[in-house]
């Protein structure tokens, strides 16, 4: 009787005329143990389709929230910005007053006086320099002493010339 | 919507998705990163997610377009490799005996060389058991193209099954 039922609904499964609830019925009979000889073969269909069921999906999936993305992006534009003002900030503070006019009358002053010490300075050290001359002179006369004193060993030869004959 | 409702929503039909993704895809890594993609694309779109009637139906026929396109854009960059020198006589093939020998992974050998529309068919019917009103709002389909397409391949399905069981090869 059992026999009977399930080979018609077999044949309904074949036409895809079975409503959820038969193929569920078939499945458990083909799940179990007695299963008539002739039938065998549609065993290992059914228990493939009850096997395969119960696959799950085990890989992690990472469910980013996007707000922290969005700001490590944003730290490589701050990153360029501040270095475009470190660069930029001085050469455009650099543009003070550069002719000597632009300065004021006391920096002026300041100035002149500065340039009049360092002038006379220069001065009294080439006074120092004209009165090193004076040394050069006597190494002058140094020069001529030791001229004069290579006659005497001349002198010296000739007489042991004379000794000597 | 917060990162623990969108996983309670989510939660009931990913299993399915991947499983879907599998019978299309045969490899395992690949179902994994399409399921991966078709939650991502879920999630990115979640603000939308409630106008939505039905979201396990909407992700049912996501996830068959995007499988279907990856196989599409996978046979146009690859060579395919067919063997069409060599006679596969049932006996010789070494292949076909040790998968023979486990006739479970046999259904599942069979139910890869099914059409594709078949195999989808198959695997929402038979394996998810969803109703047929719910399949034809997957695939877009009327319901008796899909009883016909399935019965089809219920009956490639058992013609094949009885062959390898009366000639032996099991």
């Amino acid at each position: 009787m059992v026999l009977n039922s399930i080979e018609k609904l077999l044949e309904k499964y074949d036409n895809a005329e079975t409503s959820l609830k038969e193929e569920a019925k078939l499945r458990a009979y083909f799940n179990g143990d007695d299963v008539a000889p002739h039938l065998e073969h549609y065993k290992p269909l059914f228990v493939y389709f009850s096997n395969t069921q119960q696959e799950a999906f085990t890989k992690d999936v990472p469910l980013t929230t996007k707000k922290k993305r969005n700001f490590y992006q944003w730290i490589s534009v701050a990153a360029v910005a501040v270095l475009m003002l470190g660069i930029s900030v001085p050469q455009l503070w650099k543009t003070g007053p550069k002719t000597l006019a632009d300065y004021s009358p006391e920096e002026q002053e300041l100035y002149n006086k500065t340039k009049n010490a360092l002038a006379f300075m220069s001065s009294n050290f080439n006074e120092g320099i004209s009165s090193m001359n004076v040394l050069e002179m006597a190494s002058d006369n140094f020069n001529a002493g030791i001229y004069k004193a290579s006659f005497v060993t001349e002198f010296g030869n000739s007489t042991n010339k004379l000794l000597k004959q | 919507m917060t990162q623990a409702d969108f996983v309670s929503l989510v939660m009931p039909f990913k299993d399915k998705v991947f499983r879907l993704a599998k019978r299309l895809l045969v490899s395992r890594e690949e179902a994994e990163d399409a399921t991966q993609e078709i939650l991502l694309k879920l999630w990115k779109n979640k603000e939308k997610i409630s106008d939505y009637k039905n979201v396990e139906a909407f992700s049912m026929t996501m996830t068959k377009n995007f499988c279907l396109d990856r196989l599409k854009s996978k046979q146009a960059q690859n060579l395919k490799i067919v063997h069409s020198n060599y006679q596969d006589n049932g006996h010789s093939s070494l292949q076909k005996q040790v998968e023979a020998r486990d006739s479970v992974d046999w259904v599942s050998s069979i139910i890869e060389k099914l059409p594709e529309q078949q195999k989808i068919i198959i695997q929402l019917r038979d394996i998810e058991q969803y109703e047929f009103a719910e399949i034809s709002k997957m695939l877009d389909m009327n319901e008796t193209a899909i009883r016909v397409a399935l019965s089809r391949a219920r009956k490639t399905i058992r013609e094949q099954l009885t062959n390898t069981h009366s000639y032996g090869i099991k």
